[in-house]
């Protein structure tokens, strides 16, 4: 892809006419946070002459990247707060921000007492607890662990039958697909299947926005160059690297080198998400959908901020308006509040909920009968936040396909 | 992946054909790479006024017959640009935006400096007089946020004293404005008009304004109020009990990110599809015609059309690009028409007429756009790219986008 750039994130560019910081969602919650334009090329300018213009609020920054969505100058005003915070913080992670990042050590080790960690950690006394020792906010309700991961069900139940497909695909699945919703990779792996398509696992690591998001850039690093490295291999091998959550698969395309300095350019272009990957086929008539004739469904689609930024909606939209039977509404773009790791924290707490409030009204308004989005975090916080059951649009896809029909009209 | 017309660029010229198209039933698609020139809208709508020698125009459809052949709105014809313009109050109004207007004639603006100036319609909230004798009041109360600069209550008082007010500036401190003060390059317009949001604290100004208030019949406030509800400023003004002026800052304005987000939501609504900073990188085209463009985020997805429609504004909007010497257009590299010396771009004196802003896309009588001297059978350009008019000097902004909207859409719509 053509390289734009001018100067470092292209701050240069800049007008300061101020419309990003009309599109921030920090800025009217939180008084604390300079708003994007400061905090990203205003600072910038100053910082390079002096580090000592670094601010640390610019940790209020949820990374939602609508700033860059709506910037007329192509700013990326985000990627210069994150990496302000790379080169120039000095705060070092807390003991509650590196569990928070590591969402996949706490995972490994949370799995083997799944059923004990679940429910200590929704009762009131274990809350009270990590609100005060560690300052995770005693409101939130942690998503659960399950005792059986993804790949442990993939390597029982699916790999021994993927060789029967010539045609492949590398999945990425991320932390949340492995330690708490495997039904998500399931869904991956029959719809793959189901229109021709054998699935390879890869030797991933997280992709590791949580650790970008926490300051743990070293181990954020060493993920990346991990992955990219895999991706190398798999992508060398004519496979696509295909993902279901929308934040690692930002991350790995755009983060990797804007904030982390990590060269992707031999994969970044073949990164992508499940939703792109099927609409492309069935669009240039590679693949066919059959569904289930009685499948019924009001959906609202709340797209997260990193699919705005990736601009990818436009395929969920397609697929899942594809299924007869379902009446979809896509909600007003906005921020549900949780970005990752950032609602979990006490101090975010009241902000976060702040900046959801326009999402949750609409869902309660609508009343549907369940909310799909492609972010795992989005999930967590709308389900907590409303009541209402999120789904990732492949669930929601696997569920209302005929799979033994749709098996038959792409074998050829 | 197919529509019926792809349309690139996301400001008000692109909404108005994207939504005419979509109400005919055209499947659309919009790509837009970041916001637009509402963004930056004074809140009023010019359609023309002041003929290219410079002569003021009172009633636009009166003047129209004297423009140069060339210019956008002699390509439309008078005939259709009256049809066209009994219509746009209605098209706006349909969709929650109301514009008002004196019959056609032009109107005045009062400015942030403290002058009046010619336009069409304006947004409802904006102060619009039938001319600027019109009388106001007798006293002013101007009224800031203590430490806002984008408005400046002196130049306000100076202009509203030559019309005869006697005039008093207060400021005014709330907690949650004086927040934003810990940032100043962030203290701006749209800043505050996101605290004014929340009822408490329009509520708080507008008693904090009626508590300041003393003889006086006239209060001028920042335009500050009604970023998604434009009945704030109602309230507000029953709150004070005087007429309130909410008189334009320094851009963002308030009122034109308000029409953004509704016109965009209206297209959505009935049925269109905006990809929001996307942009539109290259095309293909053959035997005289684009097939397909190509954006930076869809990358391999092609998108493709029956027609295309270039609205990707000015230079301010990066829809054209200028080097030494050379105006281009990037995307499809159409013919741009431009003085070739560049010192007869632009007067040194920044308030004089610059020509580089008359500068634009070369069209035929249709807005069907050239490349290489070579007509593009389904390519149509409108909005600030159309060439053949300078609308900052004109006073046409808007009306040219609107007009080439309607009349490209129409084009499309008829077959
Ligand atoms: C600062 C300013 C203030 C103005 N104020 C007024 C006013 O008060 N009243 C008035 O009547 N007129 C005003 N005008 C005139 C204004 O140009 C018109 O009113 C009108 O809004 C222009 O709309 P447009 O659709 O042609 O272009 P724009 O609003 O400029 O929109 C162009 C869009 O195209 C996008 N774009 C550019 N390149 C690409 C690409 N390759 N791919 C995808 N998208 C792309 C841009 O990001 C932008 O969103 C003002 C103009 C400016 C610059
Ligand atoms: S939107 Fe872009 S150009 Fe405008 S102030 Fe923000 S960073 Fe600068
Ligand atoms: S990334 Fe989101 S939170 Fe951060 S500055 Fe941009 S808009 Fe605001």
């Amino acid at each position: 892809m053509e390289k734009k750039e001018v100067s470092f994130n292209n701050f240069e560019q800049c007008i300061k006419c101020t419309v990003c910081t009309a599109y921030c969602p920090v800025v009217p919650v939180n008084p604390r946070f300079p708003g994007p334009k400061q905090a990203g090329p205003d600072e910038e300018r100053l910082r390079l002459k002096n580090k000592m213009f670094f601010d640390e609020n610019l940790k209020y920054c949820l990374n939602c990247k609508r700033c860059e969505v709506s910037c007329p100058s192509g700013v990326n005003i985000a990627d210069l707060i994150q990496s302000a915070r790379r080169r120039y913080s000095a705060a070092t992670p807390t003991l509650r921000d590196t569990m928070l990042a590591n969402t996949d050590v706490m995972g490994r080790l949370a799995r083997p007492f799944a059923p004990i960690v679940n429910s200590m950690v929704a009762t009131k006394p274990v809350k009270a607890v990590m609100d005060v020792v560690l300052d995770i906010d005693k409101n939130r309700t942690f998503p659960n662990y399950k005792a059986h991961g993804f790949v442990g069900w993939f390597n029982r139940e699916a790999r021994s039958k993927q060789a029967a497909y010539s045609k492949k695909v590398a999945f990425f699945h991320g932390c949340s697909t492995e330690f708490q919703h495997p039904e998500v990779g399931k869904a991956f792996v029959e719809v793959m299947n189901a229109v021709g398509y054998g699935v390879e696992l890869m030797n991933e690591e997280c992709c590791g926005v949580a650790m970008i998001a926490n300051g743990l850039w070293n181990q954020a690093s060493r993920h990346a160059k991990h992955n990219v490295a895999v991706f190398e291999k798999m992508v060398g091998e004519g496979l696509p690297i295909v993902a279901t959550a929308s934040t690692c698969t930002f991350t790995m395309r755009d983060e990797y080198p804007h904030v982390l300095d990590i060269d992707n350019s031999k994969v970044r272009d073949s990164i992508t998400l499940v939703e792109k990957f099927l609409f492309d086929l069935i669009d240039a008539g590679k693949v066919t959908l059959v569904f289930k004739k009685d499948y019924a469904a009001r959906i609202a689609y709340h797209i997260p901020c990193h699919m705005e930024k990736l601009g990818w909606s436009i395929f969920t939209k397609r697929l899942m308006q594809m299924i007869p039977g379902v009446s979809f509404t896509v909600l007003d773009s906005g921020c549900c509040g949780i970005a990752g790791t950032y609602g979990f924290k006490k101090e975010n707490y009241e902000y976060s909920q702040e900046i959801g409030r326009p999402v949750f009204e609409q869902i309660r308004a609508l009343a549907p009968d369940f909310v799909c989005s492609e972010c795992d975090t989005c999930k967590w916080q709308i389900e907590m936040s409303t009541g209402y059951k999120v789904l990732n649009p492949i669930v929601i896809l696997a569920e209302a396909l005929d799979l033994p029909a749709t098996t038959a009209a792409n074998r050829r | 992946m197919k529509f019926d017309a792809i349309i690139i660029g996301g400001g008000l010229s692109s909404l108005v054909c994207g939504i005419r198209l979509q109400e005919a039933g055209k499947q659309c698609l919009i790509v837009s790479a970041g916001q637009n020139a509402l963004h930056f809208s004074t809140g009023t709508f010019g359609l023309l006024g002041r003929l290219p020698d410079g002569t003021a125009v009172e009633e636009p459809l009166l003047d129209i017959p004297k423009l140069p052949e060339n210019h956008p709105y002699s390509k439309i014809g008078i005939e259709r640009i009256k049809e066209y313009a009994v219509g746009v109050i209605p098209f706006f109004g349909k969709y929650g935006i109301k514009l008002c207007g004196f019959n056609g004639a032009n109107g005045w603006r009062f400015t942030p400096m403290g002058t009046f100036k010619p336009a069409w319609l304006a947004l409802e909230e904006i102060p619009f007089f039938k001319s600027p004798d019109e009388v106001i009041g007798h006293k002013a109360l101007i009224v800031n946020y203590a430490g806002f600069m984008d408005f400046n209550s002196v130049f306000i008082a100076e202009g509203l004293e030559k019309k005869g007010l006697s005039c008093r500036i207060e400021s005014v401190k709330l907690k949650v404005v004086e927040n934003l003060r810990a940032n100043p390059t962030e203290m701006r317009s749209i800043n505050i008009a996101r605290v004014m949001e929340q009822e408490e604290c329009w509520k708080e100004f507008g008693r904090t304004v009626h508590s300041l208030l003393k003889d006086e019949d006239v209060v001028v406030v920042p335009e500050v109020f009604g970023l998604n509800n434009p009945l704030v400023c109602d309230w507000v003004r029953e709150m004070i009990k005087a007429n309130v002026l909410f008189v334009g800052t320094m851009p963002p304005s308030v009122a034109g990110i308000r029409t953004q987000k509704l016109l965009k939501k209206a297209f959505e609504n009935i049925g269109g599809t905006f990809l929001m900073g996307d942009e539109a990188l290259g095309s293909s085209i053959s035997d005289g015609a684009v097939t397909s463009i190509k954006t930076r985020n869809l990358d391999g997805t092609l998108l493709e059309a029956d027609d295309f429609v270039l609205a990707s504004g000015h230079l301010f909007a990066h829809g054209l690009v200028a080097s030494t010497g050379k105006i281009e257009e990037p995307v499809f590299g159409l013919d741009v028409d431009f003085v070739p010396d560049r010192n007869g771009w632009y007067d040194k004196n920044f308030f004089e007429k610059q020509n580089y802003l008359g500068f634009g896309v070369v069209t035929d009588s249709r807005f069907r756009a050239f490349r290489n001297g070579s007509l593009v059978d389904n390519l149509y350009v409108i909005g600030s790219e159309v060439g053949g008019c300078n609308s900052l000097n004109e006073g046409s902004g808007a009306g040219v986008a609107i007009m080439t909207a309607l009349r490209v859409a129409d084009e499309i719509i008829g077959g």
